[in-house]
């Protein structure tokens, strides 16, 4: 299918969920790629899959009292990340042995749940796998609106994020609220994984948190431009993942994930300074042109320090 | 008034007792070292004058108040490794992360807080390097960043936990005579070490810690090797003796 024909099917009145879906897709792929910068830097990735299965017995009880599906994943997930960051205060127990108990445990929960709602098999599926279709208007502004809130909050406490990242000892010397700021960051994974459900399904949810920001942290070393890139590369994967999905008749939340993932493998064959072809070739190049002159764009890491840089 | 001033500090940290009547003092301008083998409770010790773990008797009093965390008389250097250095973040960034607490929440960096930052980064002359990647840093550069970040708070106090570990000589040196003009420069300093030498060398006074304080004082009256015996559990026939000797 061409692009005009896919413009032209968004625009046609009787495919009115596909231009829905599309919006959310971007909109929690976008969301989803500023989040998952802190998450991958952290190294918080097993958190991110905890809470987006913890979101599962919500959605599943939301299912069966016919409520918002965004809403009772909300509840169930913030609820784990709780249970998660009071249990993880006991040190005999390690924090991803915790993750694990209540990842599974809510998962299960939520199959126990949904397998007392009749018919339950498709509507499964499609918790599991996402769908463009049967998306509720409503739902555009809860997760519009969530969005917003979520990249507010970010924009707020960035600098608490960063501090909290780089260093948490000296976090708690400085006076931070260290385990309410791990509260925040918790639920704010927890809220951007709810609002990619919807598109994407249960089970690959965390893509869209983990992939973009792995891709833009090869291809940058600053922080500010990760995470622009980041939603950036969520969104066009969003993009051309629903495109692809509705040319050849793929999987939504598949077809997104797997474009997400060449861009990713795109990133880490070709960044521009640490990609693997990259340096490849500048190997060869720097063999060829050896004797000439020394690249001075590349510093070279292997001298040591220069004790002439002598302190007053 | 001291700068720092602790008395009969007690702290346990597991049910374990770790520190056992501590009594010390820092003054402006001195540059102390604190020695003792692992487990001594160097760290703890630190951390305790932070206010980071709870002490079950004794005080610690900063400028004659009681310390707690956010003060921003303390400014703190952690080991190398607390820090994330594969953070994609410049060297200034990571000096001004020092200001966090200071600015409170929903603030952003200005100006005093900038020039504040490239007074430290002057002082620890890495100036040239501000905009470069933490993570591509040599050890010794990495040590910098981190004493710039404490004093991106102008701290009165500053307290360094094993600056000299994993480093070189040349750049042990370098680092000793940025602590030695910081202490002349008024800061009151107190660094844990492993290395005797290094500490022998550049320290006005050392305090032997193992549990509790075993001794306090310039090295040159350190001799007696009862002390270093009983701080480090070593036997008369150590190295660490003909050490302590020829210093």
């Amino acid at each position: 299918m061409s692009i005009t024909d896919f413009l032209t099917d968004l625009f046609n009145p009787d495919l009115a969920f596909l231009p829905k879906a599309l919006a959310i897709a971007v909109m929690s792929s976008i969301v989803c790629g500023v989040v998952g910068c802190y998450v991958v830097l952290r190294g918080m990735a097993f958190i991110g899959d905890a809470v987006a299965h913890a979101v599962f017995p919500g959605i599943a009880v939301a299912f069966v009292l016919q409520g918002s599906l965004v809403l009772g994943g909300a509840v169930a997930g913030v609820a784990t990340a709780l249970l998660i960051a009071i249990f993880s205060q006991n040190r005999r127990v390690k924090e991803d042995s915790i993750i694990g108990v209540f990842l599974v445990g809510a998962f299960a929960l939520g199959i126990v749940i949904i397998s007392q709602a009749p018919g339950y098999a498709g509507s499964l599926q499609q918790f599991l796998f996402g769908s463009i279709t049967g998306i509720p208007d409503r739902d555009l502004y809860v997760v519009g609106g969530t969005g917003l809130v979520i990249l507010g909050l970010v924009l707020a406490l960035h600098k608490e994020f960063v501090s909290l990242c780089l260093d948490r000892e000296m976090s708690r010397a400085m006076g931070l609220p260290v385990f309410w700021l791990d509260i925040v960051l918790y639920v704010l994974v927890t809220l951007a994984v709810v609002i990619s459900l919807q598109t994407i399904g249960n089970i690959l949810v965390l893509a869209l948190l983990i992939t973009p920001a792995a891709a833009a942290r090869l291809l940058t070393d600053r922080l500010g431009v990760m995470m622009l890139l980041a939603p950036t590369i969520g969104g066009t994967s969003a993009l051309v993942g629903l495109y692809l999905s509705w040319s050849y008749d793929t999987p939504v939340g598949g077809t997104i994930v797997l474009v997400a993932t060449a861009i990713f493998l795109a990133a880490w064959l070709l960044a521009p300074r640490h990609g693997l072809l990259t340096k490849r070739m500048r190997r060869c190049r720097g063999r060829e042109s050896a004797d000439v002159v020394r690249s001075s764009s590349v510093p070279d890491l292997t001298r040591p320090q220069d004790p002439s840089a002598s302190l007053r | 008034m001291r700068a720092l001033e602790i008395d009969g500090l007690d702290v346990d940290l597991g049910g374990r007792a770790v520190l056992r009547d501590v009594r010390l003092h820092l003054d402006r301008g001195e540059l102390v070292g604190l020695l003792g083998p692992n487990g001594a409770g160097k760290t703890t010790l630190l951390r305790a004058i932070l206010a980071l773990t709870s002490t079950r008797a004794g005080r610690v009093l900063v400028e004659g108040r009681p310390s707690r965390p956010g003060r921003s008389e303390i400014g703190y250097v952690p080991q190398r490794h607390e820090f994330t250095w594969d953070f994609p973040i410049s060297v200034e960034q990571a000096v001004m992360s020092g200001r966090t607490g200071r600015m409170g929440l929903l603030r952003r960096p200005g100006v005093p807080d900038w020039r504040s930052v490239g007074d430290a980064l002057d002082r620890v002359q890495l100036t040239e390097l501000r905009r470069r990647p933490v993570g591509e840093l040599s050890g010794g550069q990495r040590q910098r960043v981190l004493v710039a970040r404490a004093l991106a708070l102008a701290p009165r106090i500053l307290l360094l936990d094993e600056p000299f570990t994993g480093l070189d000589m040349p750049t042990q040196e370098l680092l000793g005579r940025l602590f030695t003009s910081l202490a002349g420069e008024g800061h009151a300093v107190l660094m844990t070490t492993h290395d005797l030498v290094a500490a022998v060398d550049t320290c006005t006074r050392l305090l032997l810690l193992n549990g509790r304080i075993i001794a306090d004082g310039h090295p040159a009256d350190l001799q007696d090797a009862e002390l270093w015996t009983k701080t480090f559990g070593v036997s008369e026939t150590s190295p660490l003796l003909k050490l302590v000797r020829a210093t």
